[in-house]
């Protein structure tokens, strides 16, 4: 049996030498039939330029592109108010995927003869993505907006982004104001990510939560209701925000606390080093307050009520490197603590993220801290056009101090919620024109975390291959 | 066993990878994009550029030109890019090497600088952009590039830079003589007495590959209004003196002395009626009035452009 096992194994190394061979040179192939990029719908087709000219690889941005975004959907030429355009201009993308992809989780409860089990469950098909549908730009010379109404795959919508914004105030880039619910200033952005694989299409970094712990509103990943100001030097070398947000994780309706707002800030500088490119170092902080008692009504908690705030705060290093006109890293740092409250399990009770409720009279166990981590956030990418991207993550947070003492009676392991995930993939844009935007995307996400599955306390691993058609029009 | 399924996953992972990429590919195997045309493939000249103590290579500017400037510009630099239909004015023609923004004399090459600084300062009045947040290094690298295009950059040197006479200070007398010279040398034919771009050529005005082209409109805008070539006083100067080549705007420069020049910078200052300016802090002084010029050699004034579009400061 070991032998067959052994022969067979061999046999099938010999299938993967000759699958690999092929893969190469079908992949020399396609990349020698690269074609011209164009642009993107939306804005392209207002200003003429191809979508190379502002995504280093749609969606994600290079300088020109933030720079764009950052003058508020202008290029600051005489053209930006709408009246130079056609009138049967409309600023409108839609994007959707379909896609196939194999999810295969470990350590999921499952039933049996014995009680409940945990085994791995791997399943695989097709699929598709929610809806994103875009419109943007301006309403005038720097007056602009962007509402971004966004489905599920079941085609249930919410807003995503809704939000208006002047610009060039006093006639200076360093004074730009939005109002309405946002894409916080990230300068690695979440909402132009080039991965889609369920734990690789986000940053777990922007939304890392500790284990037990209730406070959903420290997540910077999640666009956010609330006001920023903004500025930046007229090259967009240097930039600033500000943002006031109510601490609700961006969902509207007034459900939370009546007085817990966030305040998130920004800077960087980006400096010139000849044939390596431009170089961009930058901070981020966000520093808030969220309700961990609420009011109840037949013991369910009464939307808007939220009081007792205890704090939390985010903060990290952004550094966006490039090494010549085809490879780049991005890094982004975090460090993170939350209230002993929310530790324990206090916090978002409305959703019930949260199952505690800090009632008058109630404490703290003396065994509670506040939950604090680390993290950091490895993209490097190599650009071998405009049209093909090969790209890769490392994404590791590690507690530092979790929200519970170990004690001899009560042991806390403390590497417990410990992230790691890797990404690999590849996006191909066969052709774009300035009407429509198209890539065949393909991905591997493997994401580990320590001590959490449910029964046995033991570690999960998750993996994801996903492959599809991203495309916009 | 674990490894067979290892393996076998690795297998279906490429061959899926495979077929998608191959599926994906395959029209661009069949036909080029209706409004994209053929990839060129051309060979990059060793051309180079020279801005200050940075050398652009022109290999080293393709991928940014491809990236950025093909759209509008086309790949072989024939302003024949995909959106070049959709554009006014049209793009840049590098295969004729006419450059509009230049510190040289007329029908000459530009600088390296020149172009340079048309990169990133972007022209104004058209969908060039402003790009700015280039390197210095990939602004020196696509202006050697956009020279593999024209045989004119091995043939020809760039011209020689003008010299700009020091400027003299504003004085009323000075925004008199430049508007006795605006009269003189006919500007108004084109931008209208007032300067508002409507003189009775400017319907008929064509580039020198016959597209429509407007005359400047000094009017419009306010303190961010910017010239094609620049925004100073200094590029003002510059623009009369070496002309717009490949627009109907001429060189001036064997027409007018320096000193000449620059009072006709000062009165072009003051048809910018919303711009603040020493030039139109100087007419506001005088309540707006810009006395008749006359001249000591020649005691007869200057003839008055057409009363019906009248010189802001002249008529009120």
């Amino acid at each position: 049996m070991r032998l067959w096992a052994q022969s067979h194994l061999c046999q099938k190394q010999q299938r993967v030498s000759s699958v690999l061979a092929v893969a190469f040179a079908l992949v020399f192939l396609v990349l020698a039939s690269s074609q011209p990029a164009n642009a993107l719908p939306a804005f392209a087709r207002k200003y003429g330029l191809r979508c190379s000219a502002c995504h280093e690889s749609w969606p994600m941005l290079n300088y020109f592109g933030q720079k764009f975004k950052d003058n508020g959907y202008q290029l600051m030429n005489d053209r930006d108010a709408p009246i130079w355009q056609n009138p049967g201009y409309w600023p409108v993308t839609f994007r959707i995927i379909p896609l196939w992809h194999r999810v295969s989780t470990g350590k999921v409860p499952v039933d049996s003869g014995a009680g409940q089990v945990e085994q791995r469950l791997t399943s695989s098909g097709f699929d598709i993505s929610g809806l994103d549908f875009h419109t943007g730009g301006t309403l005038e010379k720097n007056y602009s907006f962007y509402v971004l109404p966004s489905s599920d795959a079941t085609a249930s919508f919410h807003f995503e982004t809704v939000m208006a914004r002047l610009d060039n105030l006093f006639g200076s880039p360093w004074l730009n104001v939005k109002l309405g619910k946002f894409e916080l200033d990230n300068l690695l952005s979440e909402k132009r990510i080039l991965t889609l694989t369920s734990n690789g299409g986000i940053y777990q970094l922007y939304h890392f939560m500790p284990q037990g712990d209730g406070n959903i509103f420290g997540q910077i990943g999640s666009n956010q209701l609330g006001i920023e100001v903004m500025g930046h030097s007229y090259n967009d070398r240097t930039r600033y925000s500000a943002s006031l947000l109510s601490s609700n994780n961006g969902q509207v309706g007034f459900n939370y606390g009546a007085n817990s707002y966030t305040g998130f800030f920004t800077a960087s500088q980006a400096f010139d080093a000849g044939r390596l490119g431009v170089q961009r170092l930058g901070f981020y902080a966000m520093l808030g307050e969220a309700p961990t008692s609420w009011l109840t009504n037949g013991g369910a908690p009464i939307p808007g009520s939220g009081t007792q705030n205890k704090g939390f705060s985010r903060e990290g290093f952004v550094g966006q490197f490039y090494f010549g006109q085809h490879v780049d890293v991005q890094v982004v740092t975090q460090h993170g603590s939350d209230s002993a409250w929310f530790g324990q399990g206090y916090g978002d009770l409305v959703d019930g993220v949260a199952t505690l409720n800090n009632t008058p009279g109630t404490s703290l166990p003396s065994t509670a801290r506040n939950p604090t981590w680390n993290g950091v956030l490895i993209e490097p990418h190599y650009v071998y056009s405009p049209q093909l991207i090969f790209l890769a993550r490392y994404e590791t947070i590690r507690m530092s101090q979790q929200g519970t003492e170990s004690t001899v009676l009560n042991p806390v392991r403390s590497d417990l919620g410990n992230v790691t995930t890797y990404t690999v993939g590849y996006r191909y844009n066969p052709f774009m024109t300035s009407r429509a935007g198209f890539a065949w995307h393909n991905e591997f996400n493997i994401f580990h975390q320590t001590g959490t599955s449910a029964l046995t306390s033991t570690n999960i691993n998750t993996s994801e291959l996903l492959m599809g058609f991203d495309f916009d029009f | 066993m674990d490894k067979l399924k290892s393996a076998h996953f690795v297998g279906v992972t490429l061959f899926t990878a495979i077929v998608g990429l191959v599926f994906a590919a395959a029209p661009a195997f069949a036909q080029d994009a209706p409004d994209v045309g053929p990839t060129p493939h051309l060979v990059v000249k060793p051309m180079e550029s020279h801005i200050g103590n940075i050398t652009g290579h022109a290999a080293a500017g393709k991928s940014d030109y491809r990236r950025y400037c093909a759209g509008c510009h086309g790949d072989l630099g024939d302003a024949n890019g995909e959106n070049a239909i959709w554009l006014d004015p049209k793009p840049r023609d590098f295969t004729i090497a006419t450059f509009k923004c230049r510190s040289t004399l007329t029908g000459t090459l530009p600088t390296d600088q020149d172009l340079y600084n048309t990169i990133g300062r972007g022209l104004t009045n058209s969908n060039m952009p402003i790009w700015n947040t280039f390197t210095k290094q990939q602004r020196a690298d696509l202006v050697a590039y956009i020279k593999i295009f024209s045989p004119r950059w091995e043939k020809e040197k760039a011209g020689d830079p003008i010299k700009v006479a020091a400027e003299p200070p504003v004085s009323l007398d000075s925004i008199a003589h430049g508007k006795a010279l605006f009269t003189k040398l006919e500007c108004w034919k084109c931008h209208g007495p007032a300067g508002k771009g409507d003189g009775p050529s400017a319907g008929t005005l064509t580039d020198s590959k016959d597209n429509p082209i407007r005359p400047y409109n000094f009017s419009a805008g306010k303190d961010d209004s910017r010239f094609k070539c620049g925004n100073t006083n200094e590029d003002i100067y510059k623009i009369f003196m070496t002309g717009v080549d490949g627009t109907p705007m001429p060189s001036f420069a064997d027409v007018i002395q320096p000193n000449d020049a620059w009072d006709l910078v000062h009165f072009l200052r003051t048809l910018q009626v919303n711009r603040h300016s020493k030039e139109n802090e100087v007419l506001s002084a005088a309540h707006g009035v810009i006395p008749l010029y006359v001249d000591k050699q020649t005691p007869n004034p200057a003839p008055a452009a057409p009363a019906d579009n009248k010189t802001p400061g002249g008529g009120h």
